[in-house]
This record gives C-alpha cells, sequence and structure tokens, in this order.
C-alpha cells in the first residue's frame, strides 16, 4: 500500500464531492421523494393491511430496507460514474499520468462516492423519522454497517465504472441485477414470510444477508443471525478489493 | 547537457501483433526543444503514452530525470507535463478550480500565486472564472497547457499542440513555448505542422512505422539534407531547355520565362556560377535570380518516401 500523495487523494476527494454540490438539490431531492413515496405506497397503503412484521410495525420494519435499497443505487451510481466519465471524457490522461498510486486512487474516487452515499442514506433515515418512529438498537453497530455497505458498494460501482465502455453498460448491471435482488432480498418482506421452497432459494441471494443484518441495528434481530451478514460483508469487500488490485496492476481498461 | 529522458530500446506491440514501436532509443537533452515529426500513425503519440504512463510497454526501458518509468513512477511522472492531443477538459469546470486540481493531484501544495502566474502568462486570467464549456477551442488548448505547468514541470510533452488552431493563436503558442524554454522547461513537440518544428525546434527526430528514423540537430539536418533552388527569370522566353544546359538538369518554369537549378548546399561545387556563366556564353540574358531552401516538410517527405520504397 502506498500512500505517499496525500494531496491527489484530497484533490480528486474534493473534486468528486465538488461535482456532488453542483447537482445537490437533484441528488438529494431524488431520495427523499421516493422514500416519502414508498411510505405512502408500502408504508401506507401496504402497512395498513399489514400491521406487524416479526412483531415490528411494517411502516418501521421497511426503514432499514429502503435505505440499503438507496444506498446500493446510489454507491454503484457515484463510484461508477466517477470513474466511468474521466473515461468517457478522456480527462483520464490526467489521472494515469499523474504520481498517485492505485490505492490513493481508490481510496480518493471510493471515498468520495461513499461520502455521498452515506449523506444519502443519513437523509433517508431522517426522512423516515417523518413517518414513523424508528428504533435504533445498535446505533454505533447501523453507523459501522452504513460505511461498510457504502464502501463495498462503491467499490463495486468502481469495478463497473472501469468494465463499462458505453453508459449502457455502465446501467445494465444496477438495473438488471441490484435492483431486482434488492427487491427480492427481502427490503419489504421478512425473509420468515416466505414459503418452502422460495425462502431456501432466497438465501442464495447475497442482499438477504446485507439488509438482514442492517435490520438487526435497527431492531436487534434479523432473518439471518448478524454473524452470516458481516461474513458477506467482508467477503464483497475482499473480492472488489481483490478485482481492483487485478484491473490497476494489468491496466485493464484503463491504460493501452 | 544533461540528459531529462533516456529511451532505451522501446517497443509496443499489440495483441493483434501490430507494432507501435520497434525498439526506439532516444535521450533528449534537458532544456532542449525536441520535435518528433511523423505521419499518422507513425508511433509518436504512442511514445508520449508510455513515457507518461498512458500506456504500458511491451519491452525496453525510460528513464525521466533518472527516475525510470515504472519502478520510479512518481519520480519520473512529478516531473512531465502532459498536453495531449485530444481536447479532454471536464467542461463543467471553472478554469482556475482545474488548474488548481492538476496542482494538487500532482502532489504540490496550494500556491495560488503560481497559478495565477500561469493563468495571466497565457492570457487566461480574465476567463478565470469562466467555466471550460464556455471557452472557444484555442482556450480550451490553452487550459490545458496551464493544467500541464500547474505543477511546475521540468518536461513538457505537447502532443499536436496547435492542431486545429487559427493562425494568430499558432503563433502566439509559438511564442509561449519560446518562453517557457527560458525557463528551463524542456519540450517535446509531436506536430504534423513542419514550420512548427522548423520554427522552434533544436532537434527534429523522425519517426515512423514505429522506428525513429533519425534524430539530428535541426540546422545541421537542413543543411545535411537541404537542397536550394535557383532560379532565373530570364529577359526573354525560351522554348526549350538548350543543349548546352543539360549537364545541369534545369527545367523551364513559368511558362519558359524561368529556368530552374536544384543544387546541394553540401558540394563542393554547386554549378551556380558556372550555370550562369555558360548562360552568359549561350546569350541568354536574366533580369533576375533568387534562391530558396528546401523546407524541413520537404525533408520529412523525401525521408518517408524514401523509407516507403525501401
Amino acid at each position: 500500500m502506498s500512500l505517499s500523495n496525500l494531496r491527489a487523494i484530497a484533490a480528486i476527494y474534493k473534486f468528486e464531492l465538488h461535482r456532488f454540490r453542483r447537482t445537490l438539490l437533484t441528488g438529494l431531492l431524488v431520495p427523499v421523494i421516493t422514500t416519502t413515496l414508498y411510505f405512502v405506497v408500502f408504508g401506507g397503503a401496504i402497512g395498513s393491511r399489514m400491521t406487524e412484521v416479526d412483531g415490528i410495525p411494517y411502516a418501521a420494519f421497511i426503514v432499514p430496507g429502503l435505505i440499503m435499497m438507496a444506498m446500493f443505487t446510489e454507491s454503484i451510481f457515484n463510484a461508477s460514474f466517477g470513474i466511468y466519465m474521466p473515461k468517457f471524457t478522456g480527462t483520464i490522461y490526467e489521472l494515469l499520468s499523474a504520481p498517485v498510486s492505485a490505492t490513493e486512487t481508490i481510496i480518493a474516487y471510493v471515498g468520495a462516492a461513499a461520502t455521498k452515499s452515506l449523506i444519502i442514506g443519513t437523509i433517508i433515515f431522517l426522512t423516515a423519522h417523518l413517518f414513523v418512529d424508528v428504533p435504533v438498537a445498535h446505533p454505533l453497530a447501523m453507523v459501522g454497517f452504513m460505511i461498510l455497505i457504502a464502501v463495498s458498494f462503491c467499490l463495486f460501482g468502481f469495478i463497473l465504472g472501469i468494465w463499462a465502455q458505453s453508459f449502457e453498460q455502465l446501467q445494465v448491471i444496477p438495473m438488471l441485477l441490484i435492483m431486482p435482488m434488492t427487491f427480492l432480498g427481502g427490503a419489504f418482506y421478512s425473509v420468515q414470510m416466505l414459503a418452502e421452497p422460495w425462502r431456501t432459494i432466497t438465501l442464495f441471494n447475497p442482499i438477504v444477508y446485507l439488509i438482514s443484518g442492517f435490520r438487526w441495528t435497527f431492531f436487534g434481530k434479523g432473518d439471518v443471525g448478524i454473524e452470516f451478514s458481516l461474513i458477506f460483508v467482508a467477503g464483497m469487500l475482499t473480492i472488489c478489493l481483490g478485482i481492483i488490485g487485478w484491473m490497476f496492476r494489468t491496466g485493464y481498461r484503463l491504460k493501452k | 547537457m544533461a540528459s531529462i529522458i533516456e529511451i532505451e530500446g522501446l517497443t509496443k506491440s499489440y495483441a493483434s501483433g501490430f507494432k507501435a514501436l520497434n525498439g526506439v532509443d532516444l535521450t533528449i537533452e534537458e532544456g532542449e526543444i525536441f520535435a518528433l515529426l511523423g505521419p499518422n500513425g507513425a508511433g509518436k503519440t504512442t511514445m508520449i503514452s508510455i513515457i507518461c504512463g498512458i500506456a504500458r510497454a511491451s519491452s525496453g526501458s525510460v528513464k525521466v530525470a533518472g527516475h525510470d518509468i515504472v519502478r520510479d513512477y512518481r519520480g519520473a511522472r512529478a516531473a512531465i507535463g502532459l498536453v495531449p492531443q485530444e481536447l479532454s477538459t471536464d467542461q463543467f469546470e471553472r478554469v482556475i478550480d482545474t488548474v488548481t486540481f492538476s496542482r494538487g493531484l500532482f502532489g504540490k501544495p496550494r500556491n495560488p500565486a503560481h497559478v495565477e502566474k500561469i493563468l495571466r502568462d497565457l492570457s487566461l486570467w480574465d476567463k478565470r472564472n469562466a467555466k471550460i464549456l464556455e471557452l472557444s477551442g484555442g482556450m480550451k488548448r490553452r487550459v490545458m497547457i496551464a493544467k500541464a505547468l500547474s505543477h511546475e514541470p521540468r518536461v513538457l510533452f505537447l502532443d499536436e499542440p496547435t492542431a486545429g488552431v487559427d493562425v494568430e493563436l499558432r503563433r502566439d503558442m509559438w511564442k509561449l513555448i519560446g518562453q517557457l524554454r527560458e525557463t528551463g522547461v524542456t519540450i517535446i513537440l509531436t506536430t504534423h505542422y513542419i514550420e512548427e518544428a522548423e520554427e522552434m525546434a533544436d532537434r527534429v527526430g523522425v519517426i515512423n512505422r514505429g522506428e525513429l528514423m533519425l534524430v539530428e540537430d535541426k540546422t545541421a539536418l537542413m543543411k545535411k539534407l537541404g537542397k536550394k533552388t535557383l532560379t532565373v527569370v530570364l529577359a526573354e522566353r525560351l522554348d526549350a531547355v538548350p543543349a548546352e544546359l543539360a549537364e545541369w538538369q534545369v527545367t523551364l518554369k513559368g511558362d519558359g520565362q524561368e529556368i530552374e537549378y536544384i543544387f546541394d548546399t553540401q558540394a563542393e561545387r554547386t554549378g551556380v556560377s558556372s550555370l550562369l556563366r555558360r548562360l552568359g556564353d549561350l546569350g541568354i540574358g536574366y533580369k533576375d535570380l533568387n534562391t530558396a531552401q528546401s523546407s524541413l516538410e520537404d525533408i520529412f517527405v523525401a525521408l518517408v518516401h524514401r523509407e516507403k520504397a525501401a
């Protein structure tokens, strides 16, 4: 690990956050409006017929899932866009020709994308409080879990941004893979509510473990044990770091 | 002069088998302006891309300011400023922000006075708060130069610096490059405009099909390979070249009003005085004489064609 150009990390980090500030209004309004709509549809319409899940009011039950869903999407989008845009506009030449290591590049881009994602996660958390009383059983664990999820999915997004060679490719994995997996990963229901064999099949979806772990930090219980959730997050972090390390070592889709 | 760039056996091959560079050896001296000439696809940009870290070499080694570009990439890259051929900018950023960003990216502490000086030198100070997308193509090119200079590099690569800019801006750019040289910055430029190399370069390298065909001092090169053309404006029109002038292989131009004689400036006898004497002997009067040196462009074309023929 080589970290001698801290000024480069600061420069990229500030540049990326500046890009976020330019689109601040839409960047913040969209998740707030989306969360509100989910509360109206799921919390209001469906929640009135399904009062409790595992002893938790339904409107409160969906809050961790909503936060996770937004954070998955935002993390992937921000990180992939952050590295894809310089490739698309050609300004990547400056990054590649600068005295910046792969570690510094990842810290800067992923750090900035994770910051944005955490801001949005926090806003959704606060917005949810306008609609429902949400207890947090393990506040420190909740913050830690949010950070881990933001970093893991930003790393995943970063990989996507390097891999993608068109805007369509940039969209295809979040839309066709992550979004359905999130909906089917227990964001709006408990896996325990499913009948067999769907319950067992669902357990092959890694998103289940992430949402369950985050829900545990709120209510002290989840669909699977917290230790399994942590193993999945650690696994995702390791795999993503391994892939990114390989991409920088070989110059995959970065260098000619 | 000490060398600032040392290239040894540089090769770049692609999976298709295409060799963009084939064993290039080159040393650039500190403080000089070196022009790299070559037709499209000759390997100019590939060579610059490898030195700057944008592309990987297949084999060979490159040192910049004594730092190996792979083992000690930080030292090498810190010494380099690059202005690529394409106008690649962050369109929504302000001029001053993007230049400040570049300085930080290269690990230099903030220095608003230095950034101001660069922007003033490049006539960008008045546009410092403008978004890049609001600027003309020429101004964008200046922004890219400002970014490349923001971290005070010792070597500046200019890949086709005046491609697509108007004549006035090109002249400004030449002036700027001259000023940069005075500050001790080594400049390596690739260009299609031979007059650019002729105007500014100390040394010229000609690359074709991935091979460096020659590296020469510009003046020496023009002397060595340069031909001169003597044009004799006749007092009276001729219908054909008299047989007595066959020895000089002159041609009739200007509707029979001019005789053109091409001679080698390096030859022991140029044949100019004997030709004029013979014209006098034949009673062919002339009212004007002028000579023209062949340009670097002529030399370049001749070299490339010679290689193609071989």
